[in-house]
Protein backbone atom coordinates (compact mmCIF):
# COMPACT_ATOMS: atom_id res chain seq x y z
CA UNK A 1 0.00 0.00 0.00
CA UNK A 2 1.52 3.14 -1.24
CA UNK A 3 0.30 5.67 1.20
CA UNK A 4 2.12 8.57 0.22
CA UNK A 5 0.59 7.89 -3.48
CA UNK A 6 -2.89 7.90 -1.20
CA UNK A 7 -1.79 11.36 0.17
CA UNK A 8 -0.84 12.81 -3.22
CA UNK A 9 -4.40 12.00 -4.56
CA UNK A 10 -6.34 12.93 -1.59
CA UNK A 11 -4.39 16.34 -1.55
CA UNK A 12 -5.24 17.58 -5.35
CA UNK A 13 -8.70 15.94 -4.86
CA UNK A 14 -9.16 18.40 -2.11
CA UNK A 15 -6.96 21.24 -3.87
CA UNK A 16 -8.73 20.40 -7.01
CA UNK A 17 -11.85 21.23 -5.38
CA UNK A 18 -11.11 24.31 -3.48
CA UNK A 19 -9.26 25.80 -7.28
CA UNK A 20 -12.84 24.76 -8.97
CA UNK A 21 -15.66 25.39 -6.47
CA UNK A 22 -15.56 29.32 -6.41
CA UNK A 23 -14.96 28.98 -10.29
CA UNK A 24 -17.61 26.77 -10.98
CA UNK A 25 -20.00 28.82 -8.72
CA UNK A 26 -19.34 32.12 -11.11
CA UNK A 27 -19.21 29.82 -14.31
CA UNK A 28 -22.36 28.18 -13.45
CA UNK A 29 -24.49 31.21 -12.63
CA UNK A 30 -22.83 33.70 -15.22
CA UNK A 31 -24.32 30.69 -18.02
CA UNK A 32 -27.45 29.81 -15.86
CA UNK A 33 -28.69 33.27 -16.20
CA UNK A 34 -26.33 35.69 -18.73
CA UNK A 35 -27.63 35.88 -22.33
CA UNK A 36 -24.14 36.98 -24.22
CA UNK A 37 -22.44 36.53 -27.21
CA UNK A 38 -20.13 33.56 -27.76
CA UNK A 39 -22.13 31.30 -24.80
CA UNK A 40 -22.30 28.39 -26.73
CA UNK A 41 -18.33 28.75 -27.27
CA UNK A 42 -17.98 29.29 -23.74
CA UNK A 43 -19.87 26.14 -22.95
CA UNK A 44 -18.59 23.76 -25.31
CA UNK A 45 -15.06 25.12 -24.04
CA UNK A 46 -15.99 24.01 -20.75
CA UNK A 47 -17.67 20.34 -21.51
CA UNK A 48 -14.97 19.49 -24.13
CA UNK A 49 -12.74 17.96 -21.15
CA UNK A 50 -15.58 15.38 -20.87
CA UNK A 51 -15.70 14.26 -24.35
CA UNK A 52 -11.40 14.60 -25.50
CA UNK A 53 -9.71 11.15 -24.71
CA UNK A 54 -7.34 12.26 -21.53
CA UNK A 55 -4.44 12.08 -23.90
CA UNK A 56 -5.36 14.56 -26.04
CA UNK A 57 -5.81 16.79 -23.18
CA UNK A 58 -3.23 15.96 -21.58
CA UNK A 59 -1.48 16.86 -24.64
CA UNK A 60 -2.48 20.10 -25.21
CA UNK A 61 -2.11 21.00 -21.57
CA UNK A 62 1.40 19.40 -21.97
CA UNK A 63 2.35 22.04 -24.63
CA UNK A 64 0.66 24.61 -22.88
CA UNK A 65 2.07 24.53 -19.46
CA UNK A 66 5.66 24.01 -20.82
CA UNK A 67 8.26 26.28 -20.86
CA UNK A 68 8.06 27.91 -24.76
CA UNK A 69 4.72 29.27 -23.78
CA UNK A 70 3.98 32.15 -22.06
CA UNK A 71 1.89 30.59 -19.16
CA UNK A 72 4.83 28.34 -18.60
CA UNK A 73 7.37 31.14 -18.13
CA UNK A 74 5.49 33.01 -16.31
CA UNK A 75 5.17 30.20 -14.01
CA UNK A 76 8.75 29.45 -13.92
CA UNK A 77 9.85 33.01 -13.25
CA UNK A 78 7.23 33.47 -10.58
CA UNK A 79 8.05 30.06 -8.41
CA UNK A 80 10.95 29.71 -10.16
CA UNK A 81 10.34 26.06 -10.97
CA UNK A 82 8.92 24.28 -13.99
CA UNK A 83 4.74 23.40 -14.20
CA UNK A 84 4.89 20.52 -15.80
CA UNK A 85 5.54 17.21 -13.84
CA UNK A 86 5.01 19.30 -10.85
CA UNK A 87 1.95 18.83 -8.21
CA UNK A 88 1.18 22.98 -9.11
CA UNK A 89 0.94 21.64 -12.72
CA UNK A 90 -0.81 18.47 -11.98
CA UNK A 91 -3.48 20.47 -9.82
CA UNK A 92 -3.76 23.09 -12.92
CA UNK A 93 -4.48 19.98 -15.15
CA UNK A 94 -7.19 18.34 -12.71
CA UNK A 95 -9.20 21.76 -12.20
CA UNK A 96 -9.47 21.89 -16.17
CA UNK A 97 -10.07 17.98 -16.93
CA UNK A 98 -12.77 18.83 -13.61
CA UNK A 99 -14.38 21.72 -14.75
CA UNK A 100 -17.50 20.09 -16.51
CA UNK A 101 -18.07 17.86 -13.47
CA UNK A 102 -18.17 20.94 -11.35
CA UNK A 103 -19.89 23.59 -13.85
CA UNK A 104 -22.70 21.72 -15.45
CA UNK A 105 -24.37 20.64 -12.21
CA UNK A 106 -24.22 24.32 -10.64
CA UNK A 107 -25.39 25.62 -13.83
CA UNK A 108 -28.46 23.22 -13.83
CA UNK A 109 -29.10 24.39 -10.30
CA UNK A 110 -29.12 27.89 -10.58
CA UNK A 111 -31.00 27.32 -14.33
CA UNK A 112 -34.00 25.69 -11.66
CA UNK A 113 -34.40 28.71 -10.11
CA UNK A 114 -37.41 30.21 -11.60
CA UNK A 115 -36.70 33.81 -12.83
CA UNK A 116 -39.55 35.28 -10.63
CA UNK A 117 -37.81 34.21 -7.98
CA UNK A 118 -35.08 35.87 -8.74
CA UNK A 119 -36.43 38.79 -9.56
CA UNK A 120 -38.17 38.57 -6.15
CA UNK A 121 -35.13 38.66 -4.49
CA UNK A 122 -34.41 41.95 -6.17
CA UNK A 123 -37.45 43.40 -5.54
CA UNK A 124 -37.30 43.09 -1.69
CA UNK A 125 -34.12 45.01 -1.86
CA UNK A 126 -30.83 42.29 -2.25
CA UNK A 127 -28.32 43.25 -4.11
CA UNK A 128 -26.86 40.72 -6.73
CA UNK A 129 -24.23 39.17 -4.20
CA UNK A 130 -26.99 39.34 -1.20
CA UNK A 131 -29.51 37.74 -3.79
CA UNK A 132 -26.53 34.79 -4.72
CA UNK A 133 -25.47 34.14 -1.04
CA UNK A 134 -28.71 34.43 0.71
CA UNK A 135 -31.51 32.88 -2.23
CA UNK A 136 -29.38 31.22 -5.27
CA UNK A 137 -26.86 29.22 -3.28
CA UNK A 138 -29.26 27.74 -0.70
CA UNK A 139 -31.86 26.73 -3.48
CA UNK A 140 -28.63 25.33 -5.86
CA UNK A 141 -27.32 23.51 -2.59
CA UNK A 142 -28.16 19.90 -3.73
CA UNK A 143 -26.46 20.45 -7.04
CA UNK A 144 -23.61 22.24 -5.51
CA UNK A 145 -22.76 19.29 -3.58
CA UNK A 146 -23.16 16.94 -6.13
CA UNK A 147 -20.85 19.33 -8.19
CA UNK A 148 -18.27 18.84 -5.58
CA UNK A 149 -18.76 15.17 -4.74
CA UNK A 150 -18.08 14.06 -8.87
CA UNK A 151 -15.12 16.37 -8.88
CA UNK A 152 -13.72 14.90 -5.66
CA UNK A 153 -14.33 11.63 -6.94
CA UNK A 154 -13.13 11.62 -10.60
CA UNK A 155 -9.89 13.57 -9.40
CA UNK A 156 -9.28 10.72 -7.29
CA UNK A 157 -9.90 8.26 -10.54
CA UNK A 158 -8.74 10.58 -13.10
CA UNK A 159 -5.64 8.37 -14.77
CA UNK A 160 -4.79 9.93 -18.34
CA UNK A 161 -4.60 13.45 -17.82
CA UNK A 162 -2.62 12.50 -14.56
CA UNK A 163 -0.20 10.56 -16.32
CA UNK A 164 0.83 13.16 -19.51
CA UNK A 165 1.16 16.32 -17.42
CA UNK A 166 1.94 15.02 -13.72
CA UNK A 167 4.58 11.71 -14.62
CA UNK A 168 5.01 9.20 -12.30
CA UNK A 169 7.07 11.11 -8.98
CA UNK A 170 6.55 9.86 -5.58
CA UNK A 171 5.33 12.32 -3.08
CA UNK A 172 4.60 14.93 -5.68
CA UNK A 173 2.66 13.77 -8.97
CA UNK A 174 1.93 9.92 -8.77
CA UNK A 175 -1.49 9.51 -7.33
CA UNK A 176 -3.11 6.60 -6.17
CA UNK A 177 -4.23 5.69 -9.42
CA UNK A 178 -0.70 5.79 -11.16
CA UNK A 179 0.49 3.52 -8.25
CA UNK A 180 -1.42 0.69 -9.29
CA UNK A 181 -0.87 0.48 -12.61
CA UNK A 182 2.86 1.22 -11.54
CA UNK A 183 1.90 -1.95 -9.12
CA UNK A 184 0.58 -4.22 -12.29
CA UNK A 185 3.59 -3.52 -14.11
CA UNK A 186 5.72 -5.66 -12.18
CA UNK A 187 2.84 -7.88 -11.19
CA UNK A 188 2.40 -7.07 -7.43
CA UNK A 189 -0.73 -8.09 -7.90
CA UNK A 190 -1.69 -7.39 -4.58
CA UNK A 191 -0.58 -3.98 -3.18
CA UNK A 192 -2.59 -3.06 -6.60
CA UNK A 193 -5.44 -4.54 -5.14
CA UNK A 194 -5.25 -3.30 -1.80
CA UNK A 195 -5.27 -0.04 -2.96
CA UNK A 196 -7.86 -0.13 -5.74
CA UNK A 197 -9.91 -1.05 -2.78
CA UNK A 198 -8.87 1.75 -1.37
CA UNK A 199 -9.76 3.90 -4.10
CA UNK A 200 -13.33 2.09 -4.50
CA UNK A 201 -13.84 2.32 -0.91
CA UNK A 202 -13.41 6.18 -0.98
CA UNK A 203 -15.18 6.60 -3.67
CA UNK A 204 -18.38 4.51 -2.43
CA UNK A 205 -18.06 6.62 0.98
CA UNK A 206 -18.09 9.95 -1.02
CA UNK A 207 -20.98 8.83 -2.88
CA UNK A 208 -23.01 7.98 0.55
CA UNK A 209 -21.98 11.04 2.40
CA UNK A 210 -23.16 13.57 -0.68
CA UNK A 211 -26.81 11.26 -0.36
CA UNK A 212 -27.22 11.93 3.14
CA UNK A 213 -25.93 15.39 2.88
CA UNK A 214 -28.71 16.30 0.28
CA UNK A 215 -31.29 13.97 1.90
CA UNK A 216 -30.89 16.24 5.09
CA UNK A 217 -31.29 18.99 3.06
CA UNK A 218 -34.25 17.71 1.13
CA UNK A 219 -35.88 16.77 4.36
CA UNK A 220 -35.17 20.30 5.85
CA UNK A 221 -36.82 21.94 2.65
CA UNK B 1 -49.91 65.79 -12.23
CA UNK B 2 -46.63 66.62 -11.68
CA UNK B 3 -47.11 65.63 -7.80
CA UNK B 4 -49.22 62.08 -8.52
CA UNK B 5 -47.24 59.66 -6.39
CA UNK B 6 -46.19 57.34 -9.75
CA UNK B 7 -45.48 59.05 -12.87
CA UNK B 8 -44.83 56.12 -15.77
CA UNK B 9 -44.00 57.13 -19.73
CA UNK B 10 -42.69 54.27 -21.59
CA UNK B 11 -42.16 53.90 -25.42
CA UNK B 12 -40.33 50.46 -26.83
CA UNK B 13 -40.85 48.96 -29.85
CA UNK B 14 -39.49 45.39 -29.45
CA UNK B 15 -39.36 42.82 -28.56
CA UNK B 16 -43.48 43.92 -28.27
CA UNK B 17 -44.22 47.92 -28.77
CA UNK B 18 -45.57 49.68 -25.79
CA UNK B 19 -46.59 53.20 -25.77
CA UNK B 20 -47.99 54.34 -22.78
CA UNK B 21 -47.95 57.16 -19.75
CA UNK B 22 -50.19 57.53 -16.84
CA UNK B 23 -49.91 58.69 -13.33
CA UNK B 24 -51.30 56.75 -10.12
CA UNK B 25 -51.70 58.87 -7.04
CA UNK B 26 -51.54 57.86 -3.82
CA UNK B 27 -54.26 56.43 -2.17
CA UNK B 28 -55.62 55.39 -5.75
CA UNK B 29 -55.34 51.56 -7.08
CA UNK B 30 -54.81 51.76 -10.90
CA UNK B 31 -55.82 48.59 -12.89
CA UNK B 32 -54.58 47.75 -16.14
CA UNK B 33 -56.82 45.58 -17.83
CA UNK B 34 -55.92 44.01 -21.09
CA UNK B 35 -56.17 40.47 -22.69
CA UNK B 36 -52.92 38.04 -22.28
CA UNK B 37 -50.16 39.37 -24.26
CA UNK B 38 -50.61 43.27 -24.20
CA UNK B 39 -47.77 43.98 -21.95
CA UNK B 40 -49.69 44.85 -18.71
CA UNK B 41 -46.80 42.49 -17.00
CA UNK B 42 -44.17 44.09 -18.58
CA UNK B 43 -45.27 47.49 -17.65
CA UNK B 44 -45.34 46.43 -14.12
CA UNK B 45 -42.13 44.67 -14.38
CA UNK B 46 -40.31 48.13 -15.98
CA UNK B 47 -41.79 49.91 -13.30
CA UNK B 48 -40.27 47.64 -10.55
CA UNK B 49 -36.69 47.77 -12.97
CA UNK B 50 -37.12 44.30 -13.91
CA UNK B 51 -36.34 45.07 -17.10
CA UNK B 52 -35.82 47.96 -20.04
CA UNK B 53 -37.75 49.77 -22.05
CA UNK B 54 -36.34 51.73 -24.86
CA UNK B 55 -37.26 54.98 -23.31
CA UNK B 56 -38.50 55.19 -20.09
CA UNK B 57 -39.31 58.25 -17.64
CA UNK B 58 -40.34 56.82 -14.20
CA UNK B 59 -41.15 58.89 -11.26
CA UNK B 60 -41.75 58.05 -7.67
CA UNK B 61 -42.76 61.19 -5.57
CA UNK B 62 -39.58 63.45 -5.67
CA UNK B 63 -37.30 60.51 -6.94
CA UNK B 64 -36.73 59.41 -10.19
CA UNK B 65 -36.54 55.66 -10.99
CA UNK B 66 -35.27 55.68 -14.24
CA UNK B 67 -35.12 58.58 -16.89
CA UNK B 68 -33.62 57.15 -20.68
CA UNK B 69 -32.38 61.03 -21.57
CA UNK B 70 -30.80 61.90 -18.33
CA UNK B 71 -29.09 58.11 -18.63
CA UNK B 72 -30.94 57.44 -14.68
CA UNK B 73 -31.50 53.62 -14.56
CA UNK B 74 -31.68 52.73 -10.73
CA UNK B 75 -31.29 49.38 -10.27
CA UNK B 76 -34.13 46.87 -9.00
CA UNK B 77 -32.80 46.58 -5.56
CA UNK B 78 -32.73 50.24 -5.22
CA UNK B 79 -35.95 50.90 -5.59
CA UNK B 80 -38.51 50.83 -2.93
CA UNK B 81 -41.33 48.86 -4.82
CA UNK B 82 -43.23 46.22 -3.41
CA UNK B 83 -44.02 43.85 -6.28
CA UNK B 84 -46.36 40.55 -5.89
CA UNK B 85 -46.26 37.82 -8.38
CA UNK B 86 -48.10 36.02 -10.18
CA UNK B 87 -47.46 32.60 -8.74
CA UNK B 88 -45.69 34.32 -5.46
CA UNK B 89 -42.32 33.31 -6.03
CA UNK B 90 -41.78 32.87 -2.71
CA UNK B 91 -38.47 31.50 -1.21
CA UNK B 92 -38.82 27.90 -1.19
CA UNK B 93 -35.64 27.48 1.38
CA UNK B 94 -37.19 30.14 3.82
CA UNK B 95 -40.34 30.09 6.42
CA UNK B 96 -43.12 32.69 5.80
CA UNK B 97 -41.09 34.58 8.28
CA UNK B 98 -38.05 34.22 6.90
CA UNK B 99 -39.93 35.09 3.56
CA UNK B 100 -40.91 38.53 4.93
CA UNK B 101 -37.75 39.77 6.87
CA UNK B 102 -35.68 38.94 3.79
CA UNK B 103 -37.44 42.10 2.52
CA UNK B 104 -36.13 43.92 5.87
CA UNK B 105 -33.09 44.79 4.90
CA UNK B 106 -33.28 48.37 5.56
CA UNK B 107 -34.32 47.73 9.35
CA UNK B 108 -32.56 47.40 12.23
CA UNK B 109 -31.44 44.28 12.86
CA UNK B 110 -33.51 44.15 16.34
CA UNK B 111 -36.48 44.99 14.37
CA UNK B 112 -36.71 42.57 11.70
CA UNK B 113 -38.58 39.58 13.24
CA UNK B 114 -41.12 41.35 15.16
CA UNK B 115 -41.79 43.49 11.75
CA UNK B 116 -42.51 40.66 9.85
CA UNK B 117 -44.49 38.96 12.59
CA UNK B 118 -46.81 41.98 13.03
CA UNK B 119 -47.06 42.12 8.66
CA UNK B 120 -47.69 38.34 8.74
CA UNK B 121 -50.54 39.48 11.26
CA UNK B 122 -51.57 41.70 9.14
CA UNK B 123 -52.70 39.38 6.65
CA UNK B 124 -53.76 37.37 9.21
CA UNK B 125 -51.16 34.37 9.13
CA UNK B 126 -49.49 35.36 12.22
CA UNK B 127 -50.36 31.03 13.52
CA UNK B 128 -47.96 29.80 10.19
CA UNK B 129 -45.18 32.40 10.65
CA UNK B 130 -42.63 28.99 10.81
CA UNK B 131 -44.61 27.06 7.90
CA UNK B 132 -42.56 26.93 4.50
CA UNK B 133 -44.07 27.56 0.80
CA UNK B 134 -44.74 24.40 0.50
CA UNK B 135 -46.99 24.02 3.44
CA UNK B 136 -48.90 26.43 2.61
CA UNK B 137 -52.30 26.98 0.50
CA UNK B 138 -52.95 29.24 -2.82
CA UNK B 139 -54.09 31.89 -0.35
CA UNK B 140 -51.90 31.40 2.21
CA UNK B 141 -48.91 32.05 -0.10
CA UNK B 142 -50.35 34.64 -1.83
CA UNK B 143 -50.70 36.44 1.69
CA UNK B 144 -47.00 35.78 2.61
CA UNK B 145 -45.80 37.43 -1.11
CA UNK B 146 -48.37 40.56 0.07
CA UNK B 147 -46.55 40.63 3.86
CA UNK B 148 -43.27 40.69 1.83
CA UNK B 149 -44.03 43.20 -0.91
CA UNK B 150 -45.28 45.55 2.11
CA UNK B 151 -42.32 44.84 4.24
CA UNK B 152 -40.21 46.67 1.86
CA UNK B 153 -42.50 50.25 3.11
CA UNK B 154 -42.83 50.62 -0.56
CA UNK B 155 -43.55 53.63 -2.00
CA UNK B 156 -45.34 51.73 -4.93
CA UNK B 157 -47.59 48.55 -4.93
CA UNK B 158 -47.20 46.48 -7.57
CA UNK B 159 -49.78 43.79 -8.18
CA UNK B 160 -48.53 41.07 -11.26
CA UNK B 161 -52.41 38.90 -11.39
CA UNK B 162 -52.50 38.19 -7.90
CA UNK B 163 -55.49 36.08 -7.51
CA UNK B 164 -55.45 34.46 -10.78
CA UNK B 165 -53.95 30.88 -8.84
CA UNK B 166 -56.50 31.31 -6.41
CA UNK B 167 -59.98 30.27 -6.00
CA UNK B 168 -63.07 32.54 -6.36
CA UNK B 169 -63.72 32.68 -2.30
CA UNK B 170 -60.30 33.02 -1.66
CA UNK B 171 -60.09 35.38 -4.19
CA UNK B 172 -62.90 37.69 -2.99
CA UNK B 173 -61.35 37.58 0.52
CA UNK B 174 -57.54 38.63 -0.61
CA UNK B 175 -59.52 41.33 -2.75
CA UNK B 176 -61.16 42.71 0.67
CA UNK B 177 -57.65 42.56 1.81
CA UNK B 178 -56.07 44.73 -0.64
CA UNK B 179 -58.81 47.30 -0.59
CA UNK B 180 -58.63 47.31 3.25
CA UNK B 181 -54.75 48.21 2.70
CA UNK B 182 -55.62 50.82 0.06
CA UNK B 183 -56.97 52.78 3.01
CA UNK B 184 -54.44 52.35 5.04
CA UNK B 185 -51.15 52.08 2.87
CA UNK B 186 -51.08 55.48 1.75
CA UNK B 187 -49.35 54.60 -1.48
CA UNK B 188 -49.90 54.07 -5.36
CA UNK B 189 -51.07 50.79 -6.20
CA UNK B 190 -50.72 49.05 -9.95
CA UNK B 191 -52.84 46.21 -10.42
CA UNK B 192 -52.43 44.39 -13.48
CA UNK B 193 -55.40 41.80 -14.32
CA UNK B 194 -56.95 39.72 -17.13
CA UNK B 195 -60.19 39.41 -15.14
CA UNK B 196 -62.45 42.14 -14.84
CA UNK B 197 -63.77 41.03 -11.69
CA UNK B 198 -60.83 42.76 -10.18
CA UNK B 199 -61.05 46.09 -12.22
CA UNK B 200 -64.55 46.25 -10.65
CA UNK B 201 -63.86 45.45 -6.97
CA UNK B 202 -60.91 46.86 -6.81
CA UNK B 203 -59.56 49.72 -8.84
CA UNK B 204 -59.97 53.36 -8.53
CA UNK B 205 -58.65 53.68 -11.65
CA UNK B 206 -58.37 52.09 -15.00
CA UNK B 207 -56.02 51.30 -17.69
CA UNK B 208 -56.83 49.68 -20.76
CA UNK B 209 -54.64 48.21 -22.75
CA UNK B 210 -54.37 46.90 -26.25
CA UNK B 211 -51.14 45.63 -27.55
CA UNK B 212 -49.40 48.03 -25.73
CA UNK B 213 -51.10 50.99 -26.53
CA UNK B 214 -53.64 52.72 -23.83
CA UNK B 215 -57.40 52.59 -25.42
CA UNK B 216 -58.61 54.55 -22.35
CA UNK B 217 -57.55 55.68 -19.14
CA UNK B 218 -58.97 57.39 -16.48
CA UNK B 219 -61.12 56.87 -12.99
CA UNK B 220 -63.64 53.70 -13.24
CA UNK B 221 -66.23 55.49 -13.04
CA UNK B 222 -65.79 58.19 -15.61
CA UNK B 223 -64.84 55.34 -17.75
CA UNK B 224 -67.53 52.84 -17.42
CA UNK B 225 -70.11 55.20 -18.06
CA UNK B 226 -68.70 56.17 -21.25
CA UNK B 227 -71.00 54.34 -24.04
CA UNK B 228 -68.32 54.33 -26.76
CA UNK B 229 -65.50 51.75 -25.53
CA UNK B 230 -66.50 49.33 -27.93
CA UNK B 231 -62.85 47.82 -27.06
CA UNK B 232 -64.33 47.13 -23.80
CA UNK B 233 -68.00 46.01 -24.86
CA UNK B 234 -66.52 43.49 -26.57
CA UNK B 235 -64.11 42.30 -24.09
CA UNK B 236 -66.42 42.09 -20.91
CA UNK B 237 -69.47 44.13 -22.11
CA UNK B 238 -70.07 47.19 -20.92
CA UNK B 239 -71.80 48.65 -17.32
CA UNK B 240 -71.54 51.33 -15.12
CA UNK B 241 -69.79 51.36 -11.98
CA UNK B 242 -70.49 53.38 -9.26
CA UNK B 243 -69.46 53.67 -5.57
CA UNK B 244 -72.59 53.46 -3.24
CA UNK B 245 -73.33 54.12 0.07
CA UNK B 246 -76.09 51.92 2.03
CA UNK B 247 -78.55 54.13 3.02
CA UNK B 248 -81.39 51.53 4.66
CA UNK B 249 -81.70 47.70 4.84
CA UNK B 250 -84.78 46.13 5.52
CA UNK B 251 -83.79 42.81 6.53
CA UNK B 252 -88.49 41.87 6.74
CA UNK B 253 -88.57 42.53 2.29
CA UNK B 254 -84.20 41.34 2.39
CA UNK B 255 -83.96 44.68 0.69
CA UNK B 256 -81.02 47.24 1.16
CA UNK B 257 -81.13 50.64 -0.30
CA UNK B 258 -77.85 52.37 -2.33
CA UNK B 259 -77.32 55.87 -2.86
CA UNK B 260 -74.80 56.05 -5.80
CA UNK B 261 -74.03 60.16 -6.58
CA UNK B 262 -78.08 60.48 -6.20
CA UNK B 263 -79.17 57.74 -7.95
CA UNK B 264 -81.04 55.13 -5.31
CA UNK B 265 -81.12 51.84 -5.97
CA UNK B 266 -82.82 48.36 -4.22
CA UNK B 267 -80.81 45.80 -3.78
CA UNK B 268 -80.94 42.04 -2.41
CA UNK B 269 -78.34 42.45 -0.06
CA UNK B 270 -80.25 42.50 3.46
CA UNK B 271 -76.83 41.46 5.41
CA UNK B 272 -75.38 44.92 4.56
CA UNK B 273 -74.85 47.21 6.76
CA UNK B 274 -76.10 51.02 6.80
CA UNK B 275 -73.91 53.60 5.91
CA UNK B 276 -71.03 51.18 4.78
CA UNK B 277 -69.59 51.36 1.28
CA UNK B 278 -70.03 49.43 -1.49
CA UNK B 279 -68.92 49.21 -5.03
CA UNK B 280 -71.63 48.10 -7.88
CA UNK B 281 -71.80 47.65 -11.39
CA UNK B 282 -74.95 47.06 -13.45
CA UNK B 283 -74.38 45.68 -16.60
CA UNK B 284 -75.67 47.39 -19.62
CA UNK B 285 -77.60 44.63 -21.07
CA UNK B 286 -79.54 43.86 -17.87
CA UNK B 287 -81.07 47.33 -18.30
CA UNK B 288 -84.45 48.01 -19.80
CA UNK B 289 -85.50 51.45 -21.73
CA UNK B 290 -89.56 52.67 -20.88
CA UNK B 291 -90.72 55.92 -21.93
CA UNK B 292 -93.63 55.64 -19.90
CA UNK B 293 -93.39 53.95 -16.08
CA UNK B 294 -94.65 50.73 -15.93
CA UNK B 295 -96.64 48.81 -13.42
CA UNK B 296 -97.09 45.61 -11.88
CA UNK B 297 -93.77 44.36 -12.21
CA UNK B 298 -91.32 42.22 -10.03
CA UNK B 299 -88.65 44.81 -10.61
CA UNK B 300 -87.53 46.82 -7.34
CA UNK B 301 -85.43 49.92 -9.75
CA UNK B 302 -87.53 52.26 -12.24
CA UNK B 303 -85.02 54.62 -12.45
CA UNK B 304 -86.02 58.10 -13.65
CA UNK B 305 -83.47 59.79 -15.84
CA UNK B 306 -82.60 61.89 -19.57
CA UNK B 307 -80.73 60.60 -22.32
CA UNK B 308 -77.49 62.09 -22.73
CA UNK B 309 -75.61 60.00 -25.01
CA UNK B 310 -75.97 57.21 -27.74
CA UNK B 311 -73.49 55.53 -29.29
CA UNK B 312 -73.57 52.96 -32.00
CA UNK B 313 -71.11 51.00 -34.57
CA UNK B 314 -71.56 51.61 -37.78
CA UNK B 315 -73.62 48.09 -39.24
CA UNK B 316 -74.04 47.16 -35.26
CA UNK B 317 -77.55 46.11 -34.14
CA UNK B 318 -77.08 47.35 -31.00
CA UNK B 319 -77.04 50.88 -29.76
CA UNK B 320 -75.24 52.01 -26.27
CA UNK B 321 -77.67 54.25 -24.31
CA UNK B 322 -76.39 56.77 -21.49
CA UNK B 323 -78.90 57.79 -19.16
CA UNK B 324 -78.05 60.61 -16.89
CA UNK B 325 -79.83 60.02 -12.95
CA UNK B 326 -78.31 63.27 -10.42
CA UNK B 327 -74.63 63.17 -11.23
CA UNK B 328 -74.63 59.36 -11.95
CA UNK B 329 -74.85 57.95 -15.48
CA UNK B 330 -76.20 54.64 -16.55
CA UNK B 331 -75.25 52.66 -19.56
CA UNK B 332 -78.18 50.95 -21.27
CA UNK B 333 -77.34 48.35 -24.42
CA UNK B 334 -80.80 47.79 -26.67
CA UNK B 335 -81.80 47.52 -29.86
CA UNK B 336 -81.18 49.69 -32.85
CA UNK B 337 -84.90 48.55 -33.31
CA UNK B 338 -86.13 49.81 -29.99
CA UNK B 339 -84.11 53.30 -30.27
CA UNK B 340 -86.45 53.86 -33.12
CA UNK B 341 -89.71 52.38 -31.56
CA UNK B 342 -89.14 54.40 -28.62
CA UNK B 343 -88.36 57.75 -30.01
CA UNK B 344 -85.02 58.13 -27.59
CA UNK B 345 -83.12 60.74 -28.50
CA UNK B 346 -80.34 63.20 -26.58
CA UNK B 347 -81.75 64.86 -24.01
CA UNK B 348 -85.48 62.40 -24.08
CA UNK B 349 -87.25 61.69 -20.35
CA UNK B 350 -86.29 58.25 -19.64
CA UNK B 351 -86.84 55.16 -16.85
CA UNK B 352 -84.06 52.75 -16.97
CA UNK B 353 -85.49 49.10 -15.06
CA UNK B 354 -83.10 47.64 -13.71
CA UNK B 355 -83.62 44.16 -11.72
CA UNK B 356 -82.26 44.20 -8.28
CA UNK B 357 -80.45 40.53 -8.74
CA UNK B 358 -79.13 42.16 -11.88
CA UNK B 359 -76.45 44.71 -9.81
CA UNK B 360 -73.42 43.35 -9.37
CA UNK B 361 -72.40 44.33 -5.82
CA UNK B 362 -69.19 44.46 -3.42
CA UNK B 363 -69.87 45.67 0.09
CA UNK B 364 -66.61 46.81 1.58
CA UNK B 365 -65.62 46.08 5.21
Amino acid sequence: MDWTALGVSLRLATATLALLLPVGLWLGHVLATRAFRGKLLVEALVTVPLVLPPTVLGFYLLVTFGARSPLGQAFQSLVGQALPFSFAGLLLASAIANLPFVVQPIQRGFEAIPPDVRDAASCCGLSPWQRFRRIEVPLAWPSILTAAMLAFAHTLGEFGVVLMVGGNLPGETRTLSIAIYDRMQVFDDRAAGVMAATLLFVAVGTLMATTALSRRHASRG
Amino acid sequence: MADAALRVRLRQTTPMPLDVDFTCATGDVLAIFGPSGSGKTSILRTIAGLRRADDAAIHCGAETWADTAAGVDVPAHLRPAGFVFQDYALFPHLSALGNVMTALGHRPRADRAPRAAALLGLVHLGEASERRPAQLSGGERQRVALARALARDPKVLLLDEPFTAVDRAVRRKLQDDIDALRHSLEVPMVLVTHDFDDVVRLASHVLLLERGHAVACGPVGELMARPDLTWLRDAVGLGAVFDARVTAVDPVRGLATLDADGMRLLVAEPAAAVGSQARIRIPAREVILATAAPQGLSLHNVITGRVTGLHHEPGGSHVVVQVAVGQARLLAEVTRDAVVRLGIADGVPIHALVKSVSIDLRVRR
